[in-house]
């Protein structure tokens, strides 16, 4: 028998496409957070004179998450049974995945990220900060994207800093931590949230560790995938309305109800003036990929523009 | 004598739009300004960081936009630069 995926409906598809991520509240099993845990292994204890690095190397030395190279299927990536291949079989993982990066993603790479307490750093030196504000990877001029999903495997405090990110970032391109002069961003979100949390991330949102002022590491788990077949219509496209229409713009009467439209230009609260506008049409433009709709429009950005009869 | 910066961003190129983005360097030593620190703009506007004696000593050129890379984008564009000069004991 087929199993029915809870694949990712037009509105949350739309939340995606203007925010670049899509949070998952305690998603999680507390079975699956107590073995992975168990799997990933704790740092060894704070210690006079032993330095950050040296206690990172040797709690990935005795991690129970294995060694996986770039570029096998993701599906391969994990044995049977641990908590990492557990977690991507549980059904709102394994649908939220196929709708963003298709049924058979390729591994791309994973890693442990602990975030120490100030005692580590009283014993071995070097400055309890906050990690600089940055996109990963490199400059990315592609269309569609990469999927990362951020795993919380215990309740994340306020105190324990949490992974910091800036919605609607993903469609600029950047090249890395070149932004890391922007401290503080207006919308800015921190990961409080409880055991299981799952944090699915567009490659290009900006995003950097909270420091951790608390008594306890704080464990987050990243993977990252790639797609391995077009991102269009790969999610569930019957809740789209059959006849997609230009709602009135500027002047309006009334609340407009939530739609795919409205989602998309809705700004965000660090927006420019101008280029507001600009990540307007972005949005419209990574819409009309995932939808496999070429003429789709909200709120005639792009139309405007795109006049047959304006052209040379 | 010691330098402190203010780096706003702001919504437009004027400087008395919104702030948008933040950051304070102190070269006190008396803070310790980081990423992620605060998430309540230190003034509304860059008028507000004069009006509280900040100096402004570099703002972003408004530039043209290349045909072809209009649509591009990648960093914030309206950034000011403000200074206070603190005495210490040093």
């Amino acid at each position: 028998m087929s199993e029915t995926l809870p694949l990712l409906n037009a509105l949350d598809m739309a939340r995606f496409t203007a925010r670049g991520f899509l949070r998952f509240d305690a998603a999680v099993p507390a079975e699956i957070n107590a073995q992975f845990l168990a799997e990933a292994g704790e740092p060894p204890k704070p210690a006079p004179g032993r330095k950050m690095l040296g206690t990172y190397m040797e709690l990935l030395a005795n991690s129970g998450v294995p060694e996986v190279p770039p570029g096998v299927p993701l599906a391969s990536a994990y044995p049977q049974g641990s908590a990492i291949q557990r977690l991507l079989d549980l059904p709102v993982v394994k649908g939220a995945i196929q709708s963003l990066v298709g049924p058979d993603p390729v591994f791309d790479h994973h890693f442990l990220h602990v975030t120490f307490p100030p005692a580590y750093y009283e014993a071995g030196g070097g400055e309890n900060v906050s990690q600089h504000t940055h996109q990963d990877s490199t400059i990315d001029p592609s269309e569609g994207f990469d999927l990362q999903i951020m795993y919380y495997p215990h309740k994340v405090t306020r105190e324990m800093g949490g992974t910091r990110f800036v919605p609607g970032t993903h469609l600029r391109r950047v090249s890395e931590v070149a932004l890391g002069r922007y401290q503080n961003i207006a919308g800015q979100q921190h990961m409080v949230c409880e055991a299981g949390t799952l944090l699915f991330l567009h490659n290009g949102i900006w995003h950097g560790g909270g420091v951790n002022h608390a008594d306890r590491t704080r464990t987050m788990f990243k993977i990252r995938m790639n797609p391995s077949v077009p991102q269009t219509r790969l999610w569930d496209v019957s809740t789209l309305p059959p006849e997609p229409a230009q709602r009135p713009i500027f002047f309006i009467k009334s609340p407009q109800p939530e739609t795919v439209e409205s989602i998309l230009m809705t700004p965000e609260p660090w927006f420019e003036q101008d280029t507001g506008r600009l990540e307007f049409l972005n949005r419209v433009k990574l819409w009309r990929r995932l939808s496999g709709d070429p003429d789709f429009d909200a709120d005639y950005w792009a139309t405007r523009l795109q006049n047959p009869a304006r052209r040379a | 004598m010691r330098q402190k910066v203010l780096v706003l961003y702001l919504a437009n190129s004027a400087l008395d739009a919104p702030t948008i983005a933040w950051a304070v360097y102190d070269g006190t030593g008396e803070t310790r300004p980081m990423a992620g620190d605060n998430d309540q703009a230190p003034y509304r506007t860059g008028v507000d960081a004069l009006k509280d004696g900040w100096r402004l000593f570099q703002a972003a050129q408004i530039l043209p936009h290349h045909r072809g890379d209009e649509f591009d984008l990648a960093y914030l564009k309206y950034e000011f630069f403000f200074e206070k000069l603190v005495e210490t004991a040093a």
